[in-house]
């Protein structure tokens, strides 16, 4: 199994070092024919405009689409918004999860935060399952999962959704590569797993 | 660690985590909202909000102060990217002022002419996130260990001559490979000889980094010049007079920040380095009188 992450813009070695403790064979993927190589991939965190313009820039939207509708693909944060079918603002989007997001939607770094979350999900890789600390970092939230197959994974006591599923394609608007805790990245591994 | 449900704000790893999220991408200098729409039109992962970019600081002399916080307000209006400003080493309450109107990072920069000849900003007393200049491994973590979530190789703003980058990211990367040769009873004389905090030095080490981003600043013009800094290892890069001082800023913005992302790619970066018209007028480092220069300033 080999796992590309996304390297256009942001976060993409935090997201390969997880993987690599992992002991996961990974790869920084730049161009559309480094898709060809691997079996699922990971957008990282970043500046969603930035990512997408260099995606339109160097041909790789329609190669990225064709991926996630085969391959498992998670996206955190700006990669998270990137997947999504509308972030309300006119910048490149993947379209391929049915969610509708909103950036910035916690305010501006001032706001920035971390807290403990339930995510009853994460019990495929761990039997005890305790919360999950997430970090949000300017972060969108998914103001609505819009499509019968697409679930919600992880809300705020406040009932707002943190984290969604859509068959092969996940996201999460806060950064688990920021954390020692992997299991996030277990549970990604575990759906290129069955995918594969 | 926080309980479950409850949030916690302005943590140094929330801190530090933007500073994350801008790996890989352009910090461009700005002086008008328009110039700021250019900026994240080409791809900028942030804007620099300032009143004047350092070659016209360096051109106007005077005293360089923060910028009216009716400008940094009207940029910060007009992108959805994250805004930066400038504030004078030293000077705590132009840092508040920053943080009350609620910008994205505070960068306590040589730029600006320093309030203080001993002492930087406590910085770990503000939620919003400092980035700080350095020229050397001790720099850097005596400003990390002042709070700076970000650091920036300091180069020599203003003049489009890479050299003084190219100086000091060798400097702060060439002694953190050091770093990782020496064996653990030599760490506390190098700290001191170096004057960093003991912990920063030892966690340095077994990073095999610095424990928060670093981006080169000072001097870029081309996209070469952003290359070059990201191989030499480098997290990201500033640009500040470089693209707004430029023949065509759109243009050259849009190359910069094609070339950090595929700065490994020499046929990239020769497609994006075409028929970008005039650079910014440099000024050779050799040509400026030591008094000029402003990677100097900074304890």
């Amino acid at each position: 199994m080999k796992i590309g992450v996304l390297a256009l813009q942001g976060d993409f070695a935090e997201h390969l070092a997880v993987l690599r403790r992992l002991g996961v064979d990974a790869a920084e993927i730049r161009l559309p024919a480094q898709l060809d190589e691997i079996d699922g991939l990971i957008i990282p965190g970043g500046e969603s405009t930035t990512i997408g313009k260099l995606a339109v820039a160097y041909d790789l939207m329609d190669p990225l689409r064709a991926f996630g509708k085969e391959k498992p693909i998670w996206g955190t944060c700006a990669g998270a918004i990137f997947l999504s079918k509308d972030a309300q603002r006119d910048q490149p989007l993947l379209g391929l999860m049915d969610i509708t997001v909103q950036r910035n939607a916690f305010g501006r770094q001032v706001d920035s935060f971390e807290v403990g979350l339930e995510i009853p999900a994460l019990a495929r890789v761990s039997e005890d399952n305790p919360p999950f600390y997430a970090v949000f970092i300017r972060a969108p939230l998914i103001e609505s999962v819009d499509a019968p197959d697409a679930e919600v994974l992880a809300s705020l006591e406040d009932g707002t959704i943190v984290a969604a599923q859509q068959g092969n394609l996940l996201a999460t608007s806060f950064h688990p590569e920021l954390n020692p805790d992997d299991r996030f990245h277990q549970y990604f591994l575990t759906l290129v797993d069955s995918a594969g | 660690m926080t309980k479950n449900g409850q949030k916690e704000v302005a943590s140094f790893k929330v801190k530090a985590g933007l500073a994350q999220m801008l790996k890989g991408g352009v910090i461009m200098d700005v002086v008008t909202a328009e110039h700021a729409k250019i900026a994240e039109e080409a791809g900028a992962v942030a804007v620099m909000a300032l009143e004047r970019v350092p070659a016209d600081i360096r051109a106007d002399g005077g005293v360089a102060r923060m910028s009216d916080p009716g400008l940094i307000q009207s940029i910060m209006d007009v992108v959805s990217i994250p805004v930066m400003a400038k504030v004078r080493i030293g000077h705590f309450v132009e840092a508040q002022i920053l943080e009350s109107i609620g910008v994205d990072y505070i960068d306590e920069s040589e730029v600006l002419t320093p309030a203080d000849e001993a002492h930087h900003i406590n910085k770990h007393d503000f939620k919003i996130p400092f980035v700080c200049g350095c020229r050397n491994l001790g720099e850097a973590l005596r400003r990390i260990g002042e709070g700076a979530a970000m650091i920036r190789t300091k180069g020599e703003a203003g003049t489009g001559d890479v050299v003084e980058a190219v100086r000091h990211a060798r400097s702060v990367l060439g002694e953190i490979r050091r770093l990782q040769n020496m064996p653990d009873e030599e760490l506390m004389a190098f700290a001191k000889d170096i004057q960093a905090p003991y912990e920063l030095v030892k966690e340095t080490k077994e990073l095999g980094r610095l424990p928060v981003v670093n981006f080169a600043a000072g001097g870029l013009a081309t996209p070469a010049d952003a290359a070059l800094m990201m191989q030499l290892g480098v997290d990201g890069v500033f640009v500040g007079s470089g693209i707004f001082k430029s023949g065509d800023p759109a243009k050259r913005a849009a190359a910069i920040v094609k070339a950090t992302t595929h700065y490994q790619d020499a046929a990239i970066l020769a497609e994006v380095s075409k028929n970008l018209g005039e650079p910014m007028v440099g000024r050779q480092i050799a040509d400026i009188p030591d008094s000029e220069k402003l990677a100097g300033r900074g304890w």
